[in-house]
């Protein structure tokens, strides 16, 4: 994976590059295409339509989106196979862009075996581990994250639609009363913030509700892709509160709460925000 | 006189019960701490710095400030120009220390509390984010804002 981890990082690079020049020279044309209605849904709205021109433009190309570095390797990741069953997703599943499809508006699932909600990540390394006898991929590495972006990418413009009765019902509630409860010396709940404070400004910052339609998306900040359990790790440590765990049960019933908020949204991963 | 009997009446003892040694405070009809925390009078001059200090009071995060050096002021609070002329020092005072005491939904945090916090960072549990005497300058500060 080294030569191949330098090589994504030349792309980057020079898909930044290429990416800035793209997004200058969209900026005017998108000031004019008007509308971001499709980012919307009831009294809902996506960090999309709460994002600088710049970065919008940035997401609207596929050719100027960084991101697209990491949904070449996903791709390329999907029919590669690996470990002892010499199985590749793309064994099991063919073709992505069928059977990925919708998964992103459905996840946190219920796993009945789990007993628990499991998130898309979770899914993958299921798969891995039992029906491919490989490795499971680390959280926040490039491939988890590649994988991960590739997946939820077959339900861009599909809208968000997580289950949140029946056998999903108590973890909503927990990831609820996550989203509602202050914590950290700074004392702030979520809600603080994406909630009573959607479209105010944090000093430089333009709050937004927090949204988890994007992910994982490509963050000017990180200069790199980042899962939607990295944005509420540094949420927490913004307060000045303890983290929890990439793929903790707490992050995952937290994700179905926040899918649950973006009812409706549209999927746009890899979506570009800064 | 008169007044401070009526204060000692609706007096509220608030208890700094974190293990360190919070300096105790009352609370005086629920809407104000008429006493310095520490007895020495506040500098504004440094008040005014740990008002923009990011790692301080940071207020610039949600309030206006009469403070034109410094580019984007948030507005998740109100603007804090003139507001030495709205609210007395004890009533200043107690929003700083804890805010929540006056509207307990309030987004502000409590600039001297350590009770009660869930899941503090390490590195700052049992801290409160201001030291007395720096409420006391902020406050001495927020005076002059008349
Ligand atoms: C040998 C078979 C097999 C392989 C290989 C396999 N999967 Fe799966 N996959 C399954 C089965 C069976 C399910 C159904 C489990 C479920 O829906 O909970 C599933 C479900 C999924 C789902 C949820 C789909 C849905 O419609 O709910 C995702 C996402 C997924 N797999 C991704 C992957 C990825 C990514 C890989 C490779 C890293 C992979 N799978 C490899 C058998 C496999
Ligand atoms: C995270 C947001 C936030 C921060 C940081 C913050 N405040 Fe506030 N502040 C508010 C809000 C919101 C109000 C409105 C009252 C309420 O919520 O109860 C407020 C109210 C006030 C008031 C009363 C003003 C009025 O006109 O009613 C004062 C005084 C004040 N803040 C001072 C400060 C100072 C000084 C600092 C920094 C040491 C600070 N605040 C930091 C959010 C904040």
């Amino acid at each position: 994976m080294g030569i191949e981890q330098q090589g994504l990082k030349r792309h980057l690079r020079l898909g930044t590059i290429i990416m800035a020049l793209i997004g200058v020279g969209l900026g005017g044309s998108i000031a004019n295409a008007g509308s971001d209605d499709k980012y919307r849904a009831g009294d809902r709205s996506s960090g999309y339509t709460y994002a600088a021109k710049e970065t919008r433009a940035m997401q609207d190309d596929d050719f100027a989106n960084p991101a697209y570095i990491w949904i070449d390797q996903g791709e390329a990741l999907w029919s590669t196979a690996e470990g002892a069953a010499g199985k590749s997703c793309s064994t099991c599943h063919d073709d992505a862009a069928d059977t990925m499809k919708g998964v992103a508006t459905r996840y946190p699932a219920y796993d009945k075996s789990l007993g628990k909600m499991k998130s898309t990540e979770q899914q993958i390394n299921i798969c891995r581990v039992k029906q491919m006898q490989a490795k499971p991929f680390k959280w926040e590495s490039s491939q988890m994250l590649s994988m991960t972006a590739y997946v939820n990418s077959q339900s861009r413009g599909m809208a968000m639609n997580v289950k949140v009765d029946g056998a999903a019902a108590p973890f909503f509630e927990k990831g609820k009363a996550f989203f509602n409860e202050r914590r950290g010396q700074l004392n702030m709940a979520c809600k603080n913030c994406h909630e009573d404070n959607a479209g105010n400004m944090a000093r430089a910052n333009l709050l937004s509700e927090g949204q988890s339609t994007g992910f994982p998306l490509y963050r000017l900040k990180w200069q790199k892709l980042g899962s939607i359990h990295r944005r509420f790790r540094g949420c927490n440590k913004n307060v000045r509160a303890k983290p929890y765990g990439y793929g903790s049960d707490e992050y995952v019933n937290l994700e179905l709460y926040v899918g649950w908020r973006g009812r409706g949204l549209p999927i746009e991963t890899p979506a570009v925000r800064n | 006189m008169a007044v401070a009997v009526v204060a000692m009446a609706a007096a509220m003892p608030v208890v700094a019960d974190a293990g360190v040694a919070l300096v105790k405070y009352e609370v005086t009809g629920g809407e104000s701490i008429a006493k310095s925390l520490t007895g020495k009078p506040g500098d504004a001059a440094k008040g005014r710095g740990l008002a923009i200090h990011r790692k301080k009071g940071n207020c610039l995060a949600c309030h206006a400030m009469p403070i034109p050096e410094q580019s984007f002021h948030g507005n998740i609070g109100p603007d804090l120009a003139g507001v030495a002329s709205r609210y007395s020092a004890g009533e200043l005072r107690l929003r700083l220390v804890d805010a929540t005491i006056v509207n307990k939904d309030t987004i502000m945090p409590a600039f001297y509390r350590t009770a009660g916090l869930h899941r503090v960072l390490k590195k700052f549990k049992d801290k409160t984010v201001l030291k007395a005497q720096e409420v006391e300058d902020i406050l001495a500060y927020l005076l002059t804002l008349k």
